[in-house]
């Protein structure tokens, strides 16, 4: 076992999957020279050269577009966003050509392309830098969408997104990248369509994913202090959401709180909420809660900022009054 | 606004072509403009639907490139919403194109792409794009891969040229420039060719674009651009083998602005108001397939009887294509979700 940063357990994802298959490759603005803005790649083109890293021009839009034309003549591009709100710029390409390519070409052409990077509310970075996107995206066929939340995810999660053969959106949070853990020094690969069980538990469900399951975690001394135990689930895979999972725990605890950095309106919360609707609504005690961000542009100050996402307390609160029967 | 812009002139006396290639020049050209000619009627008989954009006019353009320049098969071929003939020059079958816009699963995009999705792996077509600009960066990525396989992969074998086909109106997208960024960037082997048949739907070119020389562009990113009457199939071929050479050899695209005109409306659901009946009839004049036929016969390497052979042969191929596309099946409804993943 090796402790390693989240920046480094991706950049070493990375590096395995480049040294075990010539075809892949990076590409985007500032992965060569520079190494990436989070350092997710740095030193890489001193191993691999140059067009093995390829530092882009800044257009969004057409880089993505060509990686998604050298992923339909075989070869494995990793799209790097410098920030994933950048790849608005791209949304053309990324709706259109990765997501949809494959199936309006009859199955001619595969478009195995990642495309990751630093997204969610970072601290004090202004709005476009801190953007919750993954609802924008969600409704895309085609895509498969992974968000990552902790070192030995991010590894194994990653390197199976470098292998699958369809374009994935591969979620970082830019404030997770300093987080440090144990990572084994033998290969592993993690599932890109299975949630995460983070503690089981009973009497409510909390799914949650990426920097949220932090917050969630950072709840649970308070909760446990109050008799509560939930069962906590990392989402994991946005798209497709894992049903098995998430049905075999509302079936054992028959509440739901979604806590999640999403937009509330037409957010993953408001999908997770509809999809249980639909098909567990027996199961259900009370009405699935969602805990999101709020409705805003992420704002520069610090109160305002906090206050646009969901804190621990807020979920030990909203919790406590589901168990407690208060919702 | 007849023209105002004198079309390039170019001498067919300098041409070498031998009776071989002036034919399959001439059968492609034919097969074009007979293909679209049905699907028009196939259109109106209510066989094909949504939008159908023909191609009739610019047929010296998609042959001159791609049977005249490229590989068919080999190289690449990267089109746009008005594809048909492209894909039929890159060598799709032409019952795998007409089944496809019927909407059947024999279709080249089995049925689920349409006029403006169509695609063959096999031919090496990477397709329609219905959205004006966003083929050009993907053809960018093929050619980007001929360069990895041979400078990453070692694979000296990867000498593949890619052709970027797109209209005027896409030559004010910012993926238009920036794509050219890169590719000049990257000496990456592709060859941009926009067909600039002076409409983007009712939108004059020189109503859009603040100096209409197209070609021009190049020059600010370091690379050859060049015009080209688009209504000559011999030009077309020659300044296209110019470029398909350069990038062969690694030295980088090249930009090409081939003058040509579409004879029909936008798409068959344009009612074409806006287009006079003397512009028109002056781009009718230079029709390419007529002006091949006549130096053809002229140079004495066809008569009007293997010209004459060639239409009836092709009316047999559209109709057999016709005949093949309304018995072929439809697409099973258990099969709606096929090909949103890769099967793996």
């Amino acid at each position: 076992m090796a402790e390693m940063f989240m920046f480094n357990a991706l950049r070493s994802a990375i590096d395995e999957e480049m040294e075990r298959d010539p075809r892949v490759f990076v590409l985007g603005e500032d992965v060569g020279h520079y190494g990436g803005s989070y350092k997710v790649t740095k030193d890489l083109y001193k191993k691999y050269g140059e067009l093995r890293l390829l530092d882009t021009p800044i257009c969004e839009n057409s880089f993505t577009g060509l990686a998604i034309g050298a992923a339909m003549t075989g070869l494995r591009p990793i799209v790097e966003g410098m920030n994933m709100g950048f790849l608005l710029l791209a949304f053309n390409q990324i709706a259109n050509n990765a997501g949809m390519l494959r199936y309006t070409s009859g199955g001619n052409f595969t478009i195995p392309i990642v495309i990751r990077g630093p997204g969610g509310v970072g601290r004090q970075l202004g709005a476009e830098h801190s953007q919750r996107l993954e609802a924008y995206f969600q409704a895309v066929p085609g895509l498969k969408i992974v968000a990552c939340s902790t070192p030995y995810n991010a590894k194994g999660l990653l390197k199976s997104a470098i292998r699958d053969n369809n374009p994935v959106l591969f979620f970082e949070h830019v404030l997770l990248y300093n987080l440090k853990q144990d990572i084994p020094e033998e290969e592993y690969l993690l599932p890109l369509d299975k949630a995460e069980l983070v503690q089981p538990g009973e009497e409510v469900t909390i799914l949650t994913y990426s920097r949220m399951r932090h917050h969630v975690l950072q709840a649970l001394p308070e909760l446990e202090r109050r008799g509560i135990y939930p069962e906590v689930i990392d989402l994991i895979s946005l798209r497709p959401l894992d049903w098995e999972t998430i049905g075999a725990s509302v079936r054992k605890t028959h509440r739901v709180v979604v806590v999640e950095e999403c937009m509330k309106t037409g957010g993953i919360g408001a999908e997770i909420a509809a999809g249980i609707m639909e098909r567990l609504f027996d199961e259900l005690d009370a009405p699935v809660v969602r805990l999101s961000s709020q409705d805003v542009p992420t704002p520069y100050n610090g109160t305002l900022e906090r206050l646009t996402i969901v804190q621990p307390e807020q979920i030990v609160q909203t919790v406590t009054d589901l168990v407690r029967g208060r919702i | 606004m007849v023209q105002e812009r004198p079309l390039p002139t170019f001498s067919p006396a300098t041409v070498h072509l031998t009776r071989e290639e002036g034919l399959l020049l001439y059968e492609d050209m034919v097969l074009g403009r007979t293909f679209e000619d049905k699907c028009a009627e196939m259109y109106y008989r209510g066989k094909m639907f949504g939008f159908v954009h023909l191609y009739n006019g610019q047929e010296a353009v998609s042959t001159g490139v791609i049977k005249g320049a490229l590989r068919p098969g080999i190289d690449y071929v990267c089109s746009t919403y008005r594809d048909h003939v492209h894909a039929l020059s890159a060598g799709v079958s032409p019952r795998e194109v007409m089944a496809e816009l019927f909407g059947k699963v024999t279709g080249c995009s089995k049925g689920r792409g349409g006029s403006m999705h169509l695609f063959s792996a096999r031919q090496r077509f990477l397709g329609g794009y219905a959205f004006v600009a966003e083929g050009i960066p993907v053809a960018a990525g093929a050619a980007f891969q001929t360069k990895y396989r041979r400078e990453v992969l070692g694979d000296t074998q990867a000498d593949e040229v890619t052709a970027c086909f797109f209209g005027d109106g896409a030559c004010n997208n910012g993926q238009f420039f920036e794509t050219l960024n890169m590719a000049a960037l990257w000496r990456l082997p592709i060859i941009f060719v926009v067909e600039n048949n002076q409409w983007a739907i009712g939108m004059a070119h020189q109503r859009a674009t603040s100096d209409p020389h197209i070609y021009k562009k190049a020059s600010v990113f370091n690379m050859v651009g060049v015009e080209v009457d688009g209504m000559d199939v011999l030009a077309v071929r020659e300044v296209a083998r110019e470029a398909v050479a350069r990038a062969r050899l690694g030295e980088g695209p090249t930009l090409i602005e081939a003058l040509t005109y579409r004879f029909r409306g936008h798409s068959l659901a344009d009612p074409d108001e806006l287009r006079s009946k003397e512009e028109k009839e002056f781009w009718l004049s230079r029709d390419p397939i007529k002006r091949l036929g006549s130096f053809l016969v002229e140079q004495e390497l066809a008569t009007n009887q293997d010209l004459q052979a060639i239409h009836q042969k092709v009316k047999q191929i559209v109709e057999d294509a016709v005949a093949f596309a309304e018995q072929s099946p439809e697409p099973s409804p258990d099969e709606l979700w096929r090909y949103v993943y890769a099967e793996d």
